[in-house]
């Protein structure tokens, strides 16, 4: 099941950038929360500070706590603990290449130790039928490739990976702006199916997708949350003047 | 533009299209000639002098004619092998230091300058720095010391092997894409894991070639063994003892007064590039399938 988001004045930086400008927000449980805005704005970095990736980079600094359920994430455990309950989905997909497609998914539990064959079997069929891939693959699952997979077929496959090691929290970074439009609507039908079991954060730059996908939508601008709330009402009348001109084109 | 001008540009670029791919054409067969040639010539001076007992028998007495390479051939299997084990673990362990753990530190430019300076280093002073650290020393704290022996010409090759594997390990791993490690990292894979079962074996097709490039550079090699594995006219596989090898043995020959073993000696170059290419080969091959499956 998945749990909520509790942001409060979160700042990062990327050496002396000011990335992200005193964050505050909630994002409810079992829904699919969309951020917004033009490039550069900080709704990737945003996205990275709830799994911890953003300091991976040797420049960046987060302050500020973020709340995964009952978890302080940045004072109560190790960001290898974070990530296995916070699952991500990159903007390209990023199949391991050298391993089969089973392997691709069963890597995360593999890699930290979990060998049990029948368990794994199961989980990985499980996993691809709710990335929606199963059967598009369960013939050659081990005789191919991930990277051998169409790029829509590949992201689902990532999402299966993501899946596979039971999170609670699934965050995805513009996670169909590098596929076509019929593996876009296969990943956000997928979306649709995910959130009653996950919580889902999702960048995009696709504000049709945001307002098809989500119940929630925040808008970022320069580094800072212009605004928050439901999805309806940021696209039919949201209360700051600069995310109306943005929903409506005139920039970004 | 008129049609004529246009005309003539159309038939210059055309012109210069196949004059770039006739030069490109001949700067290949510039490159593969000689080494066809030398590959022919082994083949004509050598191939008549490989029999059963080239395989088989160690030297005869100076003058008497026959006699074989047995002894070089297993010897410089036992020198390969531990300068493998000394030099490919050491290589890659550095080579993952400089791409991953100490990226930036002044630890790892010393140790990427290092690498460097020893990969320059002429082969005969590697052989003077080995003979003055383990051949020509009595301590019981050096293993084989005091006196020629295949393990100080083992070690002298596994040094030699090591700046080429941690180069071009460092190289390798540094071309797997971000994505791939930001995926793993993303699963919460812990970061050394990440590193030894994601990024190296992203990287593993490069990291073999290097470890297959120093190989087949120190297989060759006859300077660093003269004054530490000495070479030996009988059968010997022992660390402890002098032990001959393919280079050390072809190089006695072709230089001696006896035609017998001058003929001897060709075959011996041509078993050399032949084992060689027959090691790199069966790597490459059992890389491709298996336990290293998706390697290559």
């Amino acid at each position: 099941m998945g749990v909520g988001i509790e942001v409060s004045s979160l700042n990062a930086w990327y050496g002396s950038n000011h990335t992200l400008q005193d964050i505050n927000l909630n994002i409810p449980a079992n829904h699919a929360t969309a951020l917004i805005g033009p490039s550069g704005c900080g709704k990737s970095t945003f996205v990275r500070c709830l799994n911890r990736m953003h300091e991976t980079n040797p420049v960046a600094r987060v302050t500020g706590v973020v709340r995964i359920g009952d978890l302080d994430i940045y004072s109560d455990a190790k960001p290898v603990e974070i990530r296995r309950r916070v699952g991500m989905v990159f903007q390209r997909p990023n199949p391991f290449p050298t391993m089969s497609i089973y392997d691709n998914v069963a890597a995360g539990l593999k890699l930290n130790g979990y060998t049990s064959r029948r368990a794994l079997d199961e989980i990985v069929e499980r996993s691809l039928k709710n990335s929606a891939l199963w059967d598009e693959v369960k013939d050659d699952l081990k005789k191919k490739s991930g990277a051998s997979l169409s790029g829509g077929q590949q992201q689902r496959l990532c999402i299966a990976r993501a899946l596979a090691v039971d999170p609670e929290v699934l965050l995805m970074d513009e996670p169909a702006s590098a596929l076509d439009p019929v593996s876009t609507s296969k990943i956000e039908d997928l979306i649709f199916q995910l959130k009653s079991q996950y919580t889902i954060v999702i960048v995009t730059h696709n504000m049709q997708q945001a307002a098809r996908v989500a119940e929630k939508t925040g808008f970022f601008l320069n580094g800072r949350m212009v605004e928050f709330d439901s999805t309806h009402k940021i696209f039919t009348n949201p209360s700051d003047k600069r995310t109306e001109d943005y929903i409506t084109g005139r920039f970004g | 533009m008129s049609a004529d001008s246009y005309k003539l540009r159309s038939r210059l670029r055309g012109l210069t299209d196949s004059l770039v791919t006739v030069l490109a054409i001949l700067a290949t067969l510039v490159v593969v000639a000689p080494l066809a040639a030398i590959f022919g010539y082994l083949i004509y001076k050598g191939a008549s002098s490989l029999n059963l007992a080239f395989f088989m028998q160690i030297p005869r007495p100076e003058g008497e004619v026959g006699g074989g390479m047995a002894n070089a051939i297993v010897g410089s299997g036992v020198l390969l092998g531990l300068a493998s084990l000394i030099g490919i673990p050491l290589g890659i362990g550095g080579g993952i230091f400089l791409a991953e753990f100490g990226r930036g530190t002044k630890l790892a430019n010393a140790v990427r300058f290092t690498a460097d300076v020893l990969n320059g280093v002429p082969s005969i002073v590697m052989g003077l720095a080995i003979y003055s650290l383990i051949v020509s020393v009595h301590s019981p704290l050096i293993p084989f010391s005091g006196h020629f022996s295949a393990f100080s010409g083992g070690v002298a090759l596994g040094i030699m092997m090591i700046p080429t594997v941690c180069r071009t390990t460092e190289e390798m791993l540094l071309m797997v894409p971000k994505a791939v490690r930001e995926a793993a990292l993303g699963l919460g894979v812990p970061n050394w894991r990440s590193v030894v079962s994601i990024t190296l074996k992203t990287a593993s097709p490069g990291v073999i070639t290097g470890c297959m490039l120093a190989f087949a550079r120190v297989a060759g090699e006859t300077a660093p063994l003269l004054f530490t594995a000495l070479g030996n006219v009988y059968m010997s596989a022992n660390l402890n003892d002098p032990i001959d090898a393919l280079p050390l043995r072809i190089y006695v020959y072709a230089i001696s007064p006896y035609d017998d073993q001058h003929r001897l000696a060709w075959g011996g170059a041509l078993v050399l590039i032949a084992l060689i290419v027959l090691a790199v080969s069966l790597v490459r091959y059992v890389t491709s399938r298996g336990v290293l499956k998706g390697a290559s």
